[in-house]
């Protein structure tokens, strides 16, 4: 589409969009939120990104394919899941990580797969159909 | 006990991640191999622990059932995942000669292992809805791979695929939803008792038989069966092996599952129902191959025919007939695989799949022409081959159950499976290639041929085993039936604290 307000505008939905995304995923600990929501959202950023200026200028944008990030989000989820082993618990246990007064779960890295996992397949379905027409 | 029920699982899903992050380089398939053959082991070991405790069970995130998922291995499962694996390693073997880059760098190998995660998952898991997802997971992948080619009669058969299986997929959540309503619980070890004690038997049927129709869209059961011709024979031949080997027998393997551990109050209507459709299944897929002429059809509607076998076991409701039950799963996973994989190398040879339009196999490639010979045989229940003891016990408990028409009905339908066999045999090894071809199997480079004919090689042998060392495998799928007939065994293995 060819809109100098949209394209404009576009540039500041992204970091909005992101910075809101960031703020679900984080919420999701213990209210409604979660990565599943934010991944969604951040990549509606992107989308709103590719109908303003196209789906090559998102990708750059984006730098990495974002069938890589699906991946990869799918891989860290993993991990979060493994990561009970350490702690000599079941599959898929949440364990708390506590260093001083930082206390981080293993959960939260589940949620940030998440995260990234449907960011990337979002984008990588919208680009797809983008640039099929 | 829970890493050594997880680890099946949790292997392939790895390598799908992996492989796909490597998918440009040659990484990506020496990966997709090193984690098929990791399965195996960690499917090995799996095996190991549950023949010696009966049951392998762990709890997920460490949530007790039947509040969280639970993973439970019994024999039965312990075997469908064993031979997942094995089947997995030698598609994965095979994929390396046949998948080009094209496939491969749009994910065939991560794909590839998230289809054996949902196999490998439905067979594992102990909860209804977890099943459902296993059930999405492989639906989602095997869309995937059907469709990857991107020609014409890969979409055609994709869009086929998937719109039955979505039908199956629809009534199946359904009827969880209302089981749930009914009872409150998913986990099916809770269900097996609740159903039970459940005091309006009624919907209990109802629900049952909505699990019957989804699960039977799944094994390809009679009258449901359409998807499977429609689609099988369209996509890359390695996609094609695993499905005949593994995705149908997902379907079977949760309708026994579901009719001998959670809906066996009624076994007079819903097992009844399931012998004649058994029968039906057998006949009517046996006859379609007989109509069909085209190397791939004819094996697709073999799959239908071999399903029928199967449900005939687990309608028959006796220890023999689970027994044979079993081991015809096995045994036919195996073979159908193998002899996928055999018209894959047929087919790069003669260039083609049309019976009418290939010939001469048998004088230029006589070492793919006896390696074909062992799964037909097999298939068709020649002795001293596995189908030969497969055939056997199902035929005899149909028998001594007194269902003479079903046994009867088994033995005319192996007969006319040896009909088809023999008319691949004859079109496509025996007569001349109608261009006068002979393309040797020489003329494939060396790395390819060995790929592709080792797996081959490697199930025909597993096949020749199992027929010429019958023991050890009956003795295990009736330890599996005995399990089976037996629900109240898994409920304490699950729950050992008692009903909740």
């Amino acid at each position: 589409m060819n809109s100098l307000l949209l394209s404009v505008a576009s540039r500041f939905f992204v970091t909005l969009l992101l910075m809101f995304s960031v703020f679900m995923l984080l919420r999701g600990h213990n209210l409604p939120g979660g990565g599943f929501i934010g991944g969604l959202i951040g990549a509606a950023g992107f989308i709103v990104y590719a109908i303003a200026n196209g789906s090559q200028a998102a990708r750059r944008t984006l730098r990495i394919d974002p069938r890589v990030i699906a991946s990869s989000g799918v891989g860290i989820a993993l991990l979060a899941g493994l990561s009970a082993a350490l702690f000599g618990k079941a599959f898929f246990t949440g364990t708390w990580l506590i260093a001083g007064s930082i206390k981080l779960s293993t959960v939260i890295i589940f949620d940030i797969g998440v995260y990234f996992a449907v960011f990337g397949a979002i984008l990588t379905l919208v680009f797809a159909l983008e640039e099929a027409v | 006990m829970s890493w050594i029920v997880s680890l099946p699982l949790i292997i392939p899903f790895a390598t799908a991640v992996l492989s796909f992050l490597w998918r440009r380089s040659h990484l990506g398939g020496l990966v997709s191999v090193t984690g098929a053959a990791a399965q195996l082991v960690a499917a090995g070991v799996l095996m190991a622990s549950t023949w010696q405790n009966g049951y392998t069970v762990g709890q997920m995130g460490g949530w007790d059932a039947p509040f969280g998922i639970t993973l439970v291995a019994d024999l039965l499962s312990a075997v469908m995942v064993v031979i997942t694996a094995i089947t997995g390693l030698a598609v994965a073997v095979y994929a390396l000669s046949e998948i080009d880059a094209r496939r491969e760098e749009l994910g065939y190998h991560a794909l590839f292992h998230v289809l054996l995660t949902g196999v490998t998952g439905a067979f594992l898991t102990g909860d209804l809805f977890n099943l459902y997802v296993w059930f999405e997971v492989m639906l989602i992948a095997s869309f995937g791979l059907l469709v990857l080619g991107g020609t014409k009669a890969e979409i055609d058969g994709g869009v086929k695929y998937v719109a039955l299986n979505l039908v199956s997929t629809m009534l199946f959540l359904m009827a969880t939803g209302l089981l749930y309503g009914l009872t409150g619980s998913l986990n099916m070890a809770d269900l097996a008792q609740s159903v039970r004690a459940s005091d309006n038997q009624g919907l209990v049927t109802v629900i049952a038989m909505m699990f019957m129709v989804a699960f039977g869209v799944k094994a390809a059961l009679f009258p449901l069966f359409f998807w499977l011709p429609a689609s099988y024979h369209t996509p890359a031949f390695s996609v094609s092996a695993v499905f005949a080997g593994l995705l149908t027998k997902v379907g079977v393997y949760a309708l026994i599952r579901a009719f001998t551990l959670i809906f066996v109050s009624d076994v007079a209507l819903t097992h009844q129902i399931l012998l004649w459709a058994a029968v039906l299944t057998m006949i009517t897929g046996v006859l379609g191959a007989a109509s069909q002429n085209d190397f791939r059809k004819i094996l697709s509607f073999h799959i239908v025919s071999q399903i029928g076998y199967m449900v005939l076991g687990l309608a028959l409701f006796t220890p023999l007939a689970l027994t044979g039950a079993v081991f015809y799963l096995v045994h036919h996973i195996i073979v159908k695989a193998n002899l996928f994989l055999v018209s894959g190398v047929a087919h790069k040879l003669a260039k083609g799949t049309d019976l009418s339009r290939i010939g001469g196999l048998y004088k230029t490639a006589p070492l793919l022409a006896f390696l074909f010979l062992i799964p037909a045989f097999s298939l068709a229940g020649f002795p001293p081959l596995s189908g030969f003891w497969a055939k056997y016990v199902v035929v005899k408990a149909s028998f001594e159950a007194g269902a003479f028409v079903a046994g009867a009905a088994a033995l005319v339908v192996g007969a006319l499976t040896i009909f088809s066999m023999t008319k691949i045999w004859a079109e496509a090894f025996w007569k001349d290639h109608p261009d006068g071809q002979e393309p040797r199997l020489r003329d494939i480079a060396l790395r390819e041929r060995l790929l592709a004919l080792a797996p081959i090689a490697g199930l025909a042998a597993l096949t020749v085993v199992i027929g010429l060392f019958p023991a050890p495998f009956l003795d295990l799928a009736s330890r599996a039936s005995a399990q089976l007939l037996d629900p109240q065994a898994y409920i304490d293995a699950v729950m050992p604290g008692g009903p909740s």
